[in-house]
């Protein structure tokens, strides 16, 4: 009963999805009041249909209903509860809905929040996402229906995999999609500018904090999702440039782009036609991985059941999507290009800069995920691009990118005169190049060019950053001197720096040693001791392990016990390794378990990791800067 | 041409490559493979645990075996290391691997971290064997026959269901 009442809330939506798609775009069209406050009511509706089909497939999971095929095929009994919750979202069927009722969510949201927005333009932006929604619903109504029965039911489930049974796994989905599918906002008041052909700066100042709200919660899905990798898979590595991670990473980076080039679009009316191609780009970025992720095109750890009709569907649905956006674009982006100007030395110039750096390093990447692919279509050859090849191909664009971060923060609109901007940078340049030399000389007692560039750029975007906030603290003005968008952009910027600082030192300097150890045995790797205690049995609730403990010191001072673990899923039947980390702000050290060699002995991985942390507090860090900048008094206002 | 016109045609040139990848009816997982009923591609790689020795088609011959390729960074390798173990040690059936495109010390870490389930790796360092191999994205996983014929080809993580599905009935098939 329950799972036919989930669909049956999912066939309501779709109807209200469709009244919402096309009754407030006729109503602007025809300037009718009536049908554009059919906008609000039917978003409404269709976020509340989406929870009851949410809430319906949280309940067969959590009540062990295996007569539901998506339940058989990703739970079982003794999974714990907060799994069987999150099963709900591990494979194809439920992360579909989810995409679907994050999308609701994110439409209720604009038709709630929206102070000064013409009912005209937020009429077209909610029929346009209730478009989308249209698309979404009968994706999953037509080919992937997650209440399908399974008759006669199984007695006991195929059990969740063992690898998304962690923490990280709950929460990871969930925010990279609530970025992701946030794109859509700003491409709905992209279509919704250009349906009208009217784009202002007001409308700029509309779209930003939706952009940037969706921005932030791709950036920390993304740093959650690098973290699980970390920890989980077992041999400390954070970025593997897999065709899927490089999915969510591509509409970040051109969100990156969309969130600069608006602020030229808000402060300046320039780079209109610009803006818009960015918010088109970056949804149908997300757009592309759902694709890759679904259709079975590519191989990754990240993909879900291959069926080619999903694939046909999906790719039907982004060719309507991005083929109708882009003929109205090459429509209407022509009349909104103005001609106004501005210096070579100006901060619209280093925004411009900001942005083609970013579309190359988009590219870059969508090369390197596609070219296997296009390559074996033309003329049937295999070619394969690994992380090697990103590693190189990626540096290019980023190190002009964070060299010039620091400069156009300083920079004035329009146009910067040269004297007083070299007096403010000098001191502060000359800082970064003596930090990036002495830092890891000092720390770290070695130092060759890619050392100091990674240092060097790293201290100098954390010194630019700092600049103003520092100087508005020290003129006793507090948070007055300085506003919440200046504020968050140096925030952002300052976890840019240190990001960039845990990059370069870990992949420097870190230390991954793997020995055979006796119980008892004690070794040294980075000038710490890691003493082999003991070895005991430990029980799950769904598996077993094998779990050492290591005791860690420092000459005679103790530091800390790690606990690595072997895993045996009961169900399944595979081994996870599951690494013992004792973390601390400047170091992780990292121990995973592997087989027995020996009587009593075990061959063990210890790795030594400086500044790792640096990397995902960096990440967090840019997101809490893009969520001051939403604090900004302007964006509460009604009109300027 | 106008220049706002060129995002169209790029979006439409991607999708029609996206449309053909999906066409043709390819499943990444059933990957063909041009050497599929041929001999084995000839190759001769040092060993991965002692380079001084080395491991060719020759040593196929005369057994049915698997080839797997692998290496440290691909993730998917991590995932099926697993079940290779499991698979080594129930010894039904001898694998062999070459290790490809891959640093040595990180190679023999991983392994010497989580099990050798090979006979023997071959060290492709440069990547030229799986060329040869046709290779399009670690892990792949090939069956050859006493007669050193490719049988099949499986690309991506292996795991129990696709071994039982798509590896035993043709194991069978060959001892028949």
């Amino acid at each position: 009963m329950i799972p036919e009442i989930g669909h049956f809330a999912l066939i309501l939506a779709l109807s209200l999805a469709v009244c919402q798609g096309v009754l407030p775009l006729v109503g602007a069209h025809r300037d009718d009041k009536a049908l554009m406050s059919v906008a609000r009511s039917t978003s409404f509706g269709q976020l509340f249909f989406v929870m009851i089909s949410f809430g319906c497939l949280i309940w067969v999971f959590i009540n062990d209903d295996f007569s539901v095929l998506y339940v058989a095929s990703n739970s079982q009994l003794s999974l714990p509860t907060p799994y069987k919750i999150s099963a709900v979202w591990s494979a194809h069927e439920g992360s579909l809905l989810m995409w679907i009722l994050i999308l609701a969510i994110w439409t209720a949201a604009v038709a709630k929040f929206n102070p000064g927005i013409p009912q005209k333009l937020i009429s077209r932006v909610i029929g346009v996402l209730g478009l989308l929604s249209v698309g979404f619903l009968l994706f999953i109504l037509l080919t992937s229906n997650p209440f399908e029965r399974l008759i006669p039911a199984a007695l006991d489930g195929a059990d969740l995999n063992p690898l998304l049974q962690d923490p990280g796994l709950v929460i990871h989905p969930p925010i990279l999609y609530i970025g992701y599918v946030g794109f859509s906002v700003a491409f709905a008041f992209a279509i919704a500018a250009m349906i009208s052909g009217e784009l202002d700066q007001n409308w700029a100042r509309w779209t930003r904090p939706w952009t940037t709200l969706a921005w932030l919660f791709l950036t920390i899905g993304i740093a959650l999702g690098s973290w699980w990798a970390y920890y989980e898979l077992g041999w400390g590595g954070w970025w593997f440039w897999d065709p899927v991670e490089n999915a969510s990473f591509m509409p970040w980076l051109i969100g990156t782009a969309l969130i600069h080039s608006l602020a030229v679009t808000e402060r300046r009316g320039l780079f209109k036609s610009w803006t818009l191609l960015l918010a088109i780009t970056a949804f149908s970025l997300s757009l592309l991985g759902t694709f890759l992720v679904r259709s079975g095109i590519i191989v990754s750890v990240h993909a879900f059941a291959t069926d080619p009709t999903r694939g046909f569907f999906i790719l039907a649905f982004l060719a309507i999507v991005v083929i109708g956006a882009l003929l109205l674009y090459a429509w209407r982006a022509p009349a909104l290009d103005s001609n106004v100007g501005f210096s070579p030395l100006s901060r619209e110039t280093f925004l411009l800069l900001n942005n083609v750096l970013l579309v190359i390093a988009t590219t870059l990447v969508l090369f390197g995920t596609l070219a296997p692919l296009i390559v074996e279509i033309l003329n049937g050859g295999k070619i394969s691009i690994g992380a090697p090849w990103f590693e190189i191909a990626f540096l290019i664009p980023m190190i002009p990118l964070v060299l010039l971060l620091g400069l156009g923060m300083h920079t004035a609109w329009r146009k910067q005169s040269s004297g007083p901007w070299i007096r403010l940078l000098r001191l502060p340049a000359i800082a970064a190049v003596v930090i990036g030399v002495a830092l890891p000389l000092m720390f770290y007692e070695r130092v060759n060019l890619l050392l100091i560039i990674g240092c060097g750029s790293a201290a100098w975007i954390v010194i630019s950053s700092l600049i103003q906030p520092v100087r508005s603290w020290s003129q006793k003005k507090g948070t007055a001197g300085i506003t919440r968008s200046a504020l968050g952009m140096s925030i952002a910027h300052l976890g840019m720096g240190l990001f960039v600082i845990g990059v370069t030192i870990t992949s420097a300097f870190g230390i991954e040693s793997d020995r055979a150890m006796r119980i008892g045995e004690s070794l040294e790797v980075a000038g710490l001791q890691f003493e082999f205690r003991e070895l005991r049995e430990v029980q799950g609730p769904n598996y077993k392990a094998i779990e050492g403990v290591l005791e860690i010191r420092d000459g005679g001072e103790f530091i800390g016990i790690v606990r690595p673990q072997k895993r045996q899923y009961l169900v399944q039947k595979n081994w996870m390794t599951e690494a013992g980390i004792h973390p601390t702000w400047n170091k992780d050290l990292f121990v995973a378990l592997g087989d027995e060699i020996g009587d009593d002995t075990w061959s063990v991985r210890i790795q030594y990791k400086p500044m790792i942390r640096f990397i995902w507090i960096g990440a967090f860090i840019m997101a809490v800067g893009g969520l001051v900048t939403l604090t900004d008094r302007r964006y509460r206002k009604v009109v300027i | 041409m106008n220049r706002y016109l060129i995002p169209l045609f790029v979006m439409i040139a991607m999708i029609s490559f996206l449309l053909l990848g999906l066409g043709d009816g390819r499943d990444p997982s059933k990957l063909p493979s041009q050497y599929i009923g041929k001999p084995a591609p000839d190759f001769n790689l040092p060993m991965l645990t002692d380079l001084s020795r080395t491991l060719s088609t020759s040593t196929l011959k005369g057994q049915v075996s698997l080839v797997n390729i692998w290496a440290t960074w691909c993730v998917g390798c991590r995932v099926e290391h697993g079940f290779l173990m499991e698979l080594a040690n129930s010894e039904t059936i001898p694998i062999y691997a070459i290790n490809w495109r891959d640093n040595r010390s990180d190679a023999l870490n991983f392994l010497g971290q989580l099990g050798n389930p090979y006979i023997a790796s071959g060290f492709d360092r440069d990547g030229r064997v799986g060329i040869d191999w046709g290779v399009y994205g670690a892990p792949e996983t090939f069956l050859i026959n006493n007669k050193g014929i490719v049988v099949y080809r499986f690309t991506g993580p292996l795991n129990r269901i696709f071994w039982e599905q798509e590896f035993v009935p043709r194991i069978a098939e060959i001892e028949n």
